[in-house]
């Protein structure tokens, strides 16, 4: 038995998936039930949290970069799960702040989006965007204010993007949250924003977390994208993702993140 | 043609079929987020009352999505069994609920062929729950491939072993894991995180070998598009099941990029490999309500209807196995564990009645007002029921695509509880490897011989 509980100990080392638990006659050992229950506590409490946008600005603006706040049409959490749709839809004032500072063209608006987990943004956004910043800065990008948005979905991005009159916007969202993960950032890219873009027209990074894909790696992938949506007038499944063969290329040193 | 139903001095009328049938729906977010459930408590019900007074007869000649506009209900109407209608033509939905209550097993096989979709959504609307799994648990729908699924007082469990990266040995620990528990029977089925043709090869050949080196009495699959399956075939890969997600509607079929030619091609190539031994049901579907609606593909009907229209898709082709995702697809269409739970028993009533071999993902997402005693509260419900199959997941945790369903020991409580054995062939491969008693009780401090494969796996 103990040779075998040694094997078990080894196999759940090759996999994230909880295997090995042993069972107490036909149910989960006491261990494991309640395991599962606080790891779903977690991920309840990811979706239910409020994202603090005022922290979020401060931390943002701490980095030199002035943001805008905005809000969906959906009023609370509860409506925001059920109706979809009014996420995805800016307020009438939202819509009308944006507009009035919207200024000249930029080449990419940033949205920072609550989503399904504010815990993705309160922990992944900033450290996100300190990465991602000095790229912008080599590119010469122009980037337009950052918007830090509640009770947003993935689309709301397209109404902001427009606003700002930006060539293409990056939603930096909470994702959904596993019940491993309730701490998942995506980020979803759309080239040309504007209100009835499909998600067949976006590129999305996701899983950007502490445990997952780190800020500089997701930061060059977004510059990666973003560099080729820009250049080619287009985001989505036309665009492939390669920026793994840049980081992979051995003759391509340059390429790497830092640090 | 509108419908009417006075109750005291109020008399509520419904549009068209449609309408009456989204009303007479019990609550869900999905049919409010499209804008077509009654809007109050009394409507519904007086919706209910109105449908029980439909004959059969005018559910099957108005068709709620026209015959020359799509494809699924060309395929209902062409199919529909004539004959054996002619045993239940006469009867209202009302009517028909009772008979279905009093009906033998033999006489629910002999009427499948001629429940449309519609018919069996429409009868469902106006029973309990308990009328669901009583009825349910009387139909007898029994496919083979390498064993046999949906024997009366049997469960099956598809062995889930998903894995982020797809890892190998990962995904081999997960299955030993699962083998070890006793599941597995209905399939061993991975989803992927990749979609190329080169890391579906490298799985179908893991789970290939595993099933031979042990010489277990189930097949595999790889859940990806049916057009890399095809794929697949074509280069000589050992496909056992073919898998496809499937929808209602022939606009939400083609946003999954699938057509029904598509899926008789696949059907064909699956048959002309000759890999099962006892059978040639081979094709593995999944459905779940709310999927036309998220494709803008639902031409205002109800999901619970859609959904019963996806299991006449499936039906034609024979399938080993389809399975419901019932909680996959979010609150917005399921908001909590009572619309999930109610859902659950509906779909899997729905297609038993159809004659289609259905079990169910019995599951939710963090952002569902759910947890694991409204899981465990379907499972039992479905076990109950006689569901045909249900997901064997480590610890109920999909680390692959991050959802909650149904963990390996969901399946030994069930059959606990409820005296359910597995698949014959492959209960009597657990008893031959030490696994199992002759009751199909695990064995506890068995010698596992399935882990002299795990020392090369975790050297």
């Amino acid at each position: 038995m103990s040779d075998q509980a040694e094997i078990w100990a080894r196999l759940a080392r090759l996999t994230p998936a909880r295997i090995g638990l042993g069972r107490a006659g036909s149910g989960q050992t006491t261990r494991s039930v309640l395991g599962f229950g606080l790891a779903h506590a977690q991920a309840r409490d990811a979706v239910h949290t409020p994202m603090d946008a005022e922290a979020i600005r401060a931390g943002i603006e701490a980095l030199g970069l002035s943001t805008l706040a905005a809000a969906s049409r959906a009023e609370d959490r509860a409506t925001y799960l059920r109706r979809p749709d009014l996420g995805r839809s800016l307020a009438r004032t939202s819509r009308d702040a944006l507009a009035a500072a919207a200024g000249e063209t930029h080449d990419l608006a940033l949205v920072v989006a609550d989503g399904l987990s504010a815990r993705a943004i309160h922990e992944n956004a900033v450290p996100f965007l300190e990465a991602f910043r000095p790229r912008a800065d080599e590119a010469g990008w122009r980037l337009a204010p950052v918007v830090v948005a509640t009770q947003a979905r993935v689309a709301l991005g397209d109404a902001v993007g427009e606003a700002l009159r930006a060539r293409a916007v990056a939603v930096l969202i909470g994702e959904r949250p596993g019940l491993s993960s309730p701490d998942s950032l995506g980020i979803y890219l759309t080239f040309g924003p504007r209100p009835g873009r499909s998600d067949a027209e976006r590129n999305c990074i996701s899983n950007v977390r502490a445990a997952g894909l780190a800020p500089d790696k997701a930061a060059f992938r977004l510059a990666w994208l973003l560099d080729q949506a820009l250049a080619r007038g287009l985001t989505g499944v036309h665009l492939k993702d390669e920026s793994d063969r840049v980081l992979e290329a051995p003759d391509r040193p340059a390429a790497l993140p830092q640090g | 043609m509108a419908y009417r139903h006075v109750v005291g001095p109020r008399t509520w009328a419904f549009a068209d079929l449609a309408s009456l049938m989204a009303k007479a729906t019990p609550p869900r977010s999905g049919d409010r987020l499209a804008g077509i459930a009654a809007e109050s408590a009394e409507e519904s019900w007086a919706a209910r009352w109105c449908l029980a007074e439909v004959p059969l007869k005018e559910i099957l000649a108005r068709p709620l999505i026209p015959y020359e506009a799509d494809a699924v209900t060309r395929l209902i109407l062409d199919t529909h069994d004539a004959a054996a209608f002619a045993e239940i033509g006469h009867l209202t939905v009302g009517d028909f609920r009772e008979f279905l209550l009093m009906a033998s097993p033999e006489a629910l096989t002999g009427i499948a062929p001629a429940v449309t979709p519609e018919i069996a959504a429409a009868v469902s609307k106006i029973m309990r729950n308990q009328d669901l799994i009583l009825v349910a648990r009387k139909c007898r729908v029994v496919t083979k491939f390498r064993n046999t699924i949906g024997l009366p007082g049997t469960l099956a469990v598809r062995l889930q072993p998903n894995h982020p990266t797809d890892d190998p040995a990962g995904i081999t620990a997960a299955i030993l894991d699962g083998l070890s528990y006793g599941c597995g029977d209905a399939v061993i089925g991975i989803n992927p995180a990749s979609d190329s043709v080169q890391a579906l090869g490298d799985l179908l050949h893991l789970l290939d070998e595993l099933i031979q080196r042990h010489a277990i009495p189930t097949q595999s699959c790889v859940l990806t598009h049916v057009t890399t399956t095809l794929e697949a075939m074509g280069r000589g890969l050992p496909v056992d099941l073919v898998f496809q997600s499937i929808a209602g509607t022939e606009a939400a079929n083609a946003s999954f990029g699938v057509t029904l030619d598509l899926l008789e091609e696949a059907h064909d190539a699956m048959r002309a490999l000759k890999r099962g031994t006892l059978g040639d049901n081979g094709m593995y579907f999944e459905t779940g309500q709310g999927s036309c609606l998220s494709a803008n593909a639902h031409h205002g009907i109800d999901q619970q209807t859609l959904e019963a229209r996806a299991y006449a898709v499936a039906r034609p082709f024979r399938p080993l196995l389809v399975n419901t995702v019932v909680g996959f697809i979010g609150p917005e269409y399921l908001y909590d564990g009572k619309e999930i739970i109610r859902a659950g028993l509906e779909d899997h009533f729905c297609g038993k009645l159809m004659g289609v071999p259905l079990g169910v993902d019995v599951c939710y997402t963090n952002h569902a007002e759910a947890d694991q005693d409204d899981m465990d509260t379907l499972l039992t419900l479905l076990g109950a029921a006689g569901c045909t199959y249900i997901m064997g997941v480590p610890g109920a945790d999909d680390v692959m695509l991050n959802y909650q369903s149904t963990a390996f020991h969901d399946s030994l409580y069930l059959r606990e509880v409820l005296g359910l054995k597995r698949a014959p062939e492959f209960e009597a491969w657990l008893h031959a490897i030490g696994l199992t008693d002759g009751a199909g009780t695990l064995l506890t401090g068995a010698q596992n011989r399935l882990l002299a494969d795990a020392p090369e796996l975790a050297a």
